[in-house]
């Protein structure tokens, strides 16, 4: 019986994907849809992936990250860089970007593992504030870094583009704050939503899996993990390396959806991981359809208020508490449940009236 | 042979010995009863013996095996499962996910199997589901096995975190008050249920308790600590009209 409810609350959310792409395909060829929007598509399946993905560290794992951008910004920038690189190799665009996916989320999910291993020592706020501070860091150490490419290879320099010290044939293809120019435009709205699809699947089947009982058992209670037998290291490792190459995938995207990548604070900075984070708990921690639902309305939102300019932010503020109240405070949860009772109580006599 | 063989463990912490020179001998099958005043080092001893701690001194003997100085993960793997004083179930869990993640390490399939849904993933988890359903019904469990962990009444759910205990598959299980804040009628089934897992799963069980009913209705042996020493150990009767443990515990 539990099984069946869990598959259909997947398949609900699986719809749920399908029905959006649906819906907008369909205002696209009835040309109902605003430029604006249109171009609102892409970023708006990288913010869902996001959240999906940072759900599965703080909802499941019940660890604070406050990195999350860093690891998108990982993604990116390797994502990319393969891009560029493999522009003679390979000149078929779909297996370029499909190959620049998997890099972009190996690379990520690497740096998880790498960062992971000493931080996942810490606990709490100490886990969060250094999670930050990586994300400042990859910021920053991109933001420094020139790489180009010529006939003889690579050349790294952390200086300048001169002291690359490359051969007429030389190309730059990391310019240090500029970031990476010239990526060609690769990802599509159908591509985001097959990629959100597919990071939903990976979350849900692993959380409804013996991996996930392990990372979800450590979450509620570490010791009484300990003493079944749950390697505790190895599960939250694993946990946060799958989290952080989920938000390398959405790196990728982000990455082959504008022309020039820089890793500006304003993109990778740590207001983008709070932003994450803002809807991970907004949706409710560890409520995966939550989560989508708050990335899309909150991206959507400040771009719908465009018209009331002045008054744009405060609304915004305000929606934020009312979506809070809604979902976290105990009153409005029992009013939720008094009138869901009330709703199945009415079809009920209905049916029975029939 | 013995199930369980300690010699000599001790551990302190800064000044304090905390459990000096313990030894026990637990035969294949015995209930045993660790009783004692409060402080006394009966939920070290248990910390010593699942590896919370690492014993300064002495060996630990499971079975034939040393399991001194191991790990948790590694003790409960040798074949040790335990409860605790203050319940620690997975409490955002359903009943039916906290006794399946108790059989974690007997009924594996790795992480992308778990991902891509092969065809190992659904013969292991019906396998798990049978198992662990089995041992819901054993507790008298299994009609609630949907419910949150958190949900569940206290009585029941101490009986959860046995049947969570039971699924790792262990030789010997360590209770630490189990009876703790149970009502006379809920001791006398779970003195039923201990006595039903004992003659059922043949079990070796060694259980902390201070309810003297429940320990002279069902404890072969008894071991009474105080001060982190043995005070004596033998047979129950003997042992509850000893004159020394009449003082120390439990009052003329």
């Amino acid at each position: 019986m539990k099984k069946n409810k869990v598959l259909i609350q997947n398949s609900i959310t699986y719809a749920l994907v399908i029905i959006c792409w649906i819906l907008a395909q369909l205002l696209i060829s009835t040309g109902h849809m605003s430029s604006l929007m249109k171009g609102l598509l892409v970023p708006l399946c990288i913010y869902v992936i996001l959240a999906v993905s940072l759900t599965l560290t703080v909802g499941n794992l019940g660890e604070l990250s406050l990195g999350h951008a860093g690891f998108m910004c990982v993604g990116a920038f390797s994502g990319a860089f393969f891009t560029k690189c493999m522009e003679q190799a390979i000149p078929s665009v779909p297996v370029r970007f499909l190959l620049a996916l998997l890099v972009g989320a190996a690379v990520a999910g690497a740096f998880g593992i790498l960062i992971g291993i000493p931080v996942l020592r810490l606990k709490g706020d100490y886990l969060a504030i250094v999670t930050l501070a990586f994300g400042e860091i990859i910021k920053n150490l991109i933001n420094v870094m020139y790489i180009g490419k010529d006939a003889s290879g690579f050349h790294f320099s952390i200086k300048d583009t001169m002291s690359l010290g490359m051969d007429e044939t030389g190309v730059v293809i990391v310019k240090g704050a500029q970031g990476i120019t010239g990526t060609p435009k690769a990802a599509t709205f159908t591509i985001g939503i097959i990629l959100v699809l597919i990071t939903l699947a990976i979350v849900l089947n692993l959380i409804n899996s013996r991996t996930g009982r392990a990372i979800m058992s450590i979450r509620d209670n570490r010791i009484a993990a300990e003493s079944i037998g749950i390697n505790i290291t190895k599960y939250k490792l694993m946990a946060f390396a799958i989290s952080a190459a989920l938000a390398g995938i959405a790196g990728v995207l982000y990455a082959h959806n504008i022309s020039s990548l820089a890793a500006t604070p304003k993109s990778f900075g740590y207001n983008m991981s709070i932003m994450i984070l803002v809807f991970v708990v907004l949706g409710g921690l560890g409520n995966i359809r939550g989560s989508m639902i708050a990335a899309v309305v909150l991206t959507m939102l400040p771009e719908l208020l465009r018209g009331l300019n002045d008054y744009r932010m405060l609304i915004y503020a305000i929606v934020l508490i009312v979506m809070m109240i809604f979902n976290s405070s105990p009153k409005a949860i029992e009013m939720r449940a008094v009138f869901m009772e009330k709703i199945k109580k009415n079809k009920k006599t209905a049916k029975e009236a029939a | 042979m013995a199930m369980l063989e300690v010699n000599n463990i001790g551990i302190s912490f800064g000044g304090l010995k905390a459990v000096d020179n313990f030894s026990v001998t637990i035969e294949k099958g015995q209930l045993y009863g660790l009783i004692g005043p409060n402080g006394a080092g009966k939920t070290t001893v248990f910390n010593l013996l699942t590896g919370v701690y690492k014993p300064d001194t002495g060996h630990i003997i499971l079975d034939g095996n040393d399991i001194t100085g191991k790990s948790t993960i590694e003790i409960n793997q040798a074949g040790i499962a335990r409860t605790f004083q203050n319940i620690r179930l997975f409490k955002d869990m359903s009943v039916l996910d906290n006794v399946k993640a108790g059989l974690h390490n007997h009924h594996r399939y790795s992480t992308l199997e778990g991902i891509f849904r092969l065809p190992k993933y659904f013969k292991v988890e019906r396998e798990m589901n049978e198992r662990a359903m089995e041992l819901l019904k054993v507790f008298d469990l299994d009609g609630e096995c949907d419910y949150k962990a958190s949900n569940l009444p206290y009585g029941k759910q101490r009986k959860l975190e046995i049947a969570r205990a039971l699924a790792t598959d262990p030789k010997l299980l360590l209770l630490d008050e189990p009876a703790a804040g149970m009502n006379p009628n809920e001791t006398a089934e779970l003195m039923k249920t201990i006595r039903f897992v004992r003659d059922n799963f043949d079990m070796t069980i060694l259980l902390i308790e201070h309810d003297m009913k429940l320990v002279s209705g069902i404890c072969e042996k008894l071991t009474v600590l105080n001060f982190g020493q043995v005070l004596t150990q033998g047979e129950t009767s003997e042992v509850l009209n000893d004159k020394r443990v009449i003082t120390a515990y439990l009052g003329e």
